[in-house]
């Protein structure tokens, strides 16, 4: 008797936002090779179509677009096929001390980290392209429950979406579908980069971290797992995956 | 932005900064509030200030407060 993979995403069609780079562009590479169909959604259309070439299989699709810019994305929904799996990756970082934090910073961060994954899935939920036993996954991060020097505003929208998918899940539920979160740890990605970092911090977080520095594709299997039925009854959750840095 | 405007603005962003005041020629990182905190104050004031990226390593590369005025003025 064959053993029936109860982590494939076969006939399983995937929005992942954030796919130009990153832990997003990792996501939409694993769902590939898991069976899925994935539709890309990013910013920067020439990532975007990198990370579409690198996918396995074949009739995924991409769509560039500012999820900050509602009315695009509305236009852009309409002729989108029904959905078993959405995954929220587009997001931004950003470095400031309280006292250096200002109220168009904070907008800044909440725009793309917060209110555009709540609108977005607001839009597919009343548009009805989330289909029954469909799977949501927020990618959140550790910064929501762990501080770092300099990271209060990335926190905050980053905690803003356990909060929130935790209420959709409870209210999802009646329709079977099923809202989580992924709390990744410190992966070295251009969000990360793009941050004030260099050698010496880069070696101060070495030592937090129990297992060492993580790869995108580590988010990306555990992003997997949720999308899969191997979660059916796993909801309102959050799957850290830190390699132990909120150990120490 | 001239040097003493610079020194307002890198004063500003300490809790105390020191009797004698900060002159160009203050070794920075060795005054006693210098943290990677009190750096991540800087960086941000001169992205504030100026729109443009300090990095870490510029500031652990500049010794006085003149040195690292030039820097960010030929940015």
């Amino acid at each position: 008797m064959s053993y029936k993979n109860p982590f494939t995403l076969q006939e399983k069609r995937i929005l992942v936002t954030g796919a130009s780079s990153g832990i997003g562009r990792s996501i939409a590479q694993e769902c590939a090779a898991a069976g899925a169909t994935v539709v890309l959604n990013g910013r920067d259309e020439q990532r975007l179509n990198e990370t579409l070439s690198s996918l396995e299989g074949s009739g995924h699709c991409a769509i560039a677009a500012d999820l900050t810019h509602f009315d695009t994305v509305k236009q852009h929904l309409a002729t989108l096929e029904p959905l078993d799996g959405l995954v929220l990756c587009a997001g931004v970082g950003q470095t400031a001390p309280v006292q250096n934090v200002k109220a168009d910073k904070i907008q800044g961060v909440f725009s793309t980290n917060t209110f555009a994954p709540v609108q977005l899935l607001q839009m597919l939920v009343k548009g009805k392209k989330i289909n029954r036993k469909a799977s949501v996954v927020f990618i959140s991060s550790i910064a929501r429950q762990k501080p770092y020097v300099g990271n209060g505003v990335y926190s905050a929208s980053k905690a803003a979406l356990n909060g929130f998918s935790k209420v959709a899940a409870l209210e999802l539920a009646g329709r079977e579908i099923r809202v989580n979160c992924i709390e990744p740890g410190l992966i070295m990605t251009s969000i990360v980069k793009e941050s004030v970092f260099d050698e010496e911090q880069l070696a101060e977080f070495k030592k937090t971290m129990p297992l060492g520095f993580g790869a995108p594709r580590h988010i990306a299997l555990g992003c997997v797992y949720l999308l899969s039925d191997a979660s059916c009854w796993t909801t309102g959750t959050s799957l850290v995956i830190d390699g132990g840095q909120t150990l120490i | 932005m001239t040097i003493e405007e610079f020194i307002e603005l890198f004063e500003g962003e300490m809790d105390e900064v020191p009797a004698e005041g900060l002159k160009p020629e203050t070794d920075f990182k060795n005054m006693d509030e210098w943290s990677s905190l009190t750096a991540l104050s800087i960086i941000s004031m001169v992205d504030e200030e100026y729109d443009k990226r300090l990095t870490p390593s510029e500031l652990r590369n500049s010794t006085t407060i003149e040195e690292l005025w030039k820097l960010i003025e030929a940015k």
